[in-house]
């Protein structure tokens, strides 16, 4: 008996070892769903609402992507994923694709064998302390105790400010957002360190958001993005040009309350007749229908929509554009032309 | 008349490999034999495969490389720029610490409980039962939780006690300081210091601590022979010289003159910046860690010392009593000898579960090895496979050497029959 339950033990193993396959497009349509891994609750980013719903940032490019696919942008199953567990669940298949606040860097490009199909959110790595401590300055901090997530370029960073400026500290490592939370008000930690919109976004929960302050210094480049796994070109492919089109279509004026108008005709503009699936046949060439673009955009809405709704000025999170504004605007967004 | 004919000798035939029941058991161990070693051999080719196809190939490298980032508590010298390995390695001395710490106080927990739950007042056996229960019945990681958010939540935080109107203030005369991050006693300085000794260039074991040990276990040797000698005493006379006092002084007088000649006082913690400074930091995420574990797992050494207990026939209390013992002295002299071997066997797997059940300090933040090497390193590299082997034959060479000892240990307690 016990050798049968051994044996039986191997061969599942051995079974989903061999289950990671390539035509990640063909497994999400025969499977109806998208499953997507997002952070297991960062306001604003990816988090559920009251009734259960994921909201955020991070999940409507999850969303965009259904639409686009499947035609349905709530046909999706949500993975939460720890800062530990992301990568591990993405390589292993589990999830089809990574929507969590996960910072695009060179080993995880090409030593750990993921395709970060483009940037979603500018970020860099800030410092919040209460404001009763009268800290104006990162390089004050010398001698603080300072929460962090644990398995994050956070950490990395961390190391790196504190020794080159010469500076003492206490790391208090931690594993999810809630436990730095709760450890960062009980007062266990002077300092809590992640990227400064994961800051805001906590911030923002905190009963009295005007006792913490963000400090000046933004310690790294931070570029947050979607990423799939190497090995499936023609699914990155529809992950990045979904986002794509998310970014061209605030760019070139595309709303979701335009859309349904912009999309009945051909209109005078090339570009967003290509992108709309009035003119051309990019959708083709992605082995998805004509108008996939136009489910993406309408799911949630364009970039600035989205960014709008989940973590913009007017949301308790707050977060102005920035550096995520248009290139037309002074930002960082550039999309590479449909055509 | 009749002739007797031997029987005629069977010659051996395939078949008699599944018929005969001589060879049918030889049989099947071969089969499940070869069908076990095919499993293995299909598993480990599949899994190199696809890892070669993923173009991920098995190599341990990535433990030169620096580790890049902190651990705040490190028994050996460890900055962000040294490597992997070094990483681990502090991962490992602080798997031990709390392995060693735990093990000391659940053994200590768990005899007292065990002991106390036999006792014969209704109420103390009463409350050790519901301990034992309480504990044992609620999952090891969620008592870690609680241990953890109990001492952030109640305790000060440094800030408190700072400033004219401190809300705080430090304990036994300003020694000791119990805060929210931690607890700082007072720690050990030697103003004539002899050094450190190094081992393999890797890290150093100061020469202070070796010296008060060797003297240490010279001193309790030395009892022993007075304690022997006594014995003999006894057992020729039949008084006992009171040897006590001196086997006390054999103890101390040494270690006091070693701690005099080095100089030795107290770092006493104090308010600094943002932290206490000076002093031992004992964090909180060891003390929870090493509370729960051992609370933990002493109400499992209870039962089985409770078990061991009962496991004496009562006779030989009964006996004890008619020489004329005291209940504590039978407790002592008759029955907890016999019961340790029926204890030591489970006891054993209690130790190696405590131990394995420290893998959980990440729950807290206790960069383990599981959190060094299995959690920010493994992180960094992606080299699961690498991290997780290294990691399971750690705790495997771990495991064996505490049954080991263990095993060693039992073999000498128990009854040797005449």
């Amino acid at each position: 008996m016990k050798k049968t339950v051994f044996f039986g033990a191997l061969m599942a193993a051995g079974v989903a070892a061999g289950a990671a396959a390539a035509a990640t497009l063909d497994d999400v349509k025969a499977r109806g769903k998208l499953n997507c891994g997002v952070a297991t609750g960062v306001p604003g980013f990816a988090a559920p609402d009251a009734n259960g719903e994921w909201k955020g940032f991070d999940v409507a490019v999850c969303r965009a992507v259904a639409a686009a696919v499947l035609d349905d942008a709530s046909a999706i199953e949500f993975v939460p994923t720890t800062g530990k567990t992301r990568f591990t669940a993405l390589a292993s298949g589990e999830i089809d694709m990574l929507a969590r606040n996960t910072t695009w860097t060179f080993s995880r490009d090409v030593d750990l064998k993921f395709t970060f199909v483009g940037v979603n959110y500018y970020d860099g790595q800030g410092f919040m302390v209460p404001k009763e401590l009268g800290v104006t300055s990162a390089k004050e901090l010398d001698g603080a105790t300072v929460c962090i997530q644990t398995g994050t370029t956070t950490e990395l960073n961390l190391a790196d400010f504190f020794r080159v400026n010469n500076l003492s500290y206490e790391p208090v490592p931690i594993e999810t957002n809630a436990e730095a939370q709760q450890q960062y008000l009980a007062g266990a930690c002077d300092v809590y360190t992640t990227d400064a919109s994961g800051l805001a976004a906590t911030r923002a929960t905190f009963e009295n958001a005007a006792d913490h302050v963000i400090l000046p210094e933004i310690i790294s480049k931070e570029p947050l993005g979607p990423l799939v796994r190497h090995g499936d070109d023609e699914w990155g492919d529809i992950v990045r040009w979904t986002l794509n089109a998310l970014i061209a279509a605030e760019e070139m004026g595309v709303t979701s309350a335009n859309i349904a108008e912009m999309s009945a005709a051909a209109g005078d503009n090339p570009e967003i007749n290509r992108l709309l699936g009035t003119e051309g046949n990019l959708g083709e060439m992605l082995g998805l229908s004509a108008d996939w673009a136009k489910k993406a955009i309408m799911a949630n809405g364009n970039y600035g929509e989205i960014f709008a709704t989940n973590i913009g000025v007017d949301t308790p999170i707050g977060l102005a554009r920035g550096l995520n504004a248009q290139w037309t605007e002074g930002g960082l967004l550039y999309s590479p032309p449909f055509r | 008349m009749t002739t007797l004919t031997d029987p005629p000798r069977e010659s051996f035939r395939l078949s008699m490999l599944i018929y005969d029941t001589r060879y049918r058991s030889m049989t099947i161990q071969v089969v499940a034999m070869i069908c076990f070693m095919l499993m293995a051999a299909w598993l480990i080719n599949n899994t190199t495969q696809n890892l070669e196809s993923l173009g991920k190939k098995i190599e341990f490298g990535f433990l030169a490389e620096p580790a890049g980032y902190d651990i705040n508590q490190r028994l050996i010298d460890y900055t962000s720029r040294d490597t992997h390995l070094r990483a681990s390695f502090v991962g490992l001395l602080n798997t031990l610490l709390v392995a060693v710490m735990g093990c000391v106080l659940a053994t200590i927990l768990g005899v007292f409980i065990g002991v106390l739950r036999l006792s014969k007042n209704w109420l103390i056996a009463r409350i050790m039962t519901i301990y034992v229960e309480m504990f044992r019945n609620v999952p090891v990681l969620l008592w870690i939780v609680l241990f953890m958010a109990v001492l952030i939540e109640t305790l000060p935080s440094p800030r408190a006690f700072r400033g004219d109107n401190a809300t705080a203030s430090m304990w036994l005369g300003d020694t000791m300081a119990v805060t929210n991050r931690g607890v700082y006693i007072p720690e050990p300085l030697f103003s004539r210091p002899l050094g450190d000794l190094p081992v393999f260039g890797a890290f150093n074991i100061s020469l202070e601590l070796l010296l008060l040990v060797a003297i240490l276990i010279a001193g309790l040797f030395g009892a022993r022979v007075i304690g022997k000698r006594a014995d003999a005493v006894q057992e020729a006379t039949g008084d006992r010289p009171t040897t006590w006092y001196i086997q006390l002084g054999v103890v101390l007088l040494p270690l006091i003159a070693a701690l005099l000649a080095m100089g030795f006082h107290l770092g006493y913690p104090e308010l600094k910046g943002f932290n206490f400074a000076g002093g031992i930091h004992m964090r909180n995420s060891l003390i929870a860690l090493w509370l729960a574990l051992s609370f933990y797992t002493a109400a499992f050494i209870a039962e089985i010392v409770r078990a061991g207990i009962l496991a004496i026939s009562k006779g030989q209390t009964e006996a004890a009593n008619a020489l004329g013992m005291r209940p504590g002295r039978t407790m002592r002299l008759v029955i907890l000898p016999q019961a340790l071997r029926v204890i030591i066997p489970p006891l054993i797997s209690n130790y190696l579960n405590l131990t394995k059940n420290s893998s959980l300090a990440i729950a807290v933040g206790y960069m383990d090895i599981t959190g060094t090497l299995g959690g920010i390193t493994m992180n960094q590299t992606g080299r699961e496979l690498e991290c997780l082997l290294m990691l399971m034959l750690v705790y495997l060479a771990i495991s064996l050497t505490i049954s080991g000892v263990m095993n060693w240990y039992n073999e000498r307690v128990k009854l040797v029959e005449r």
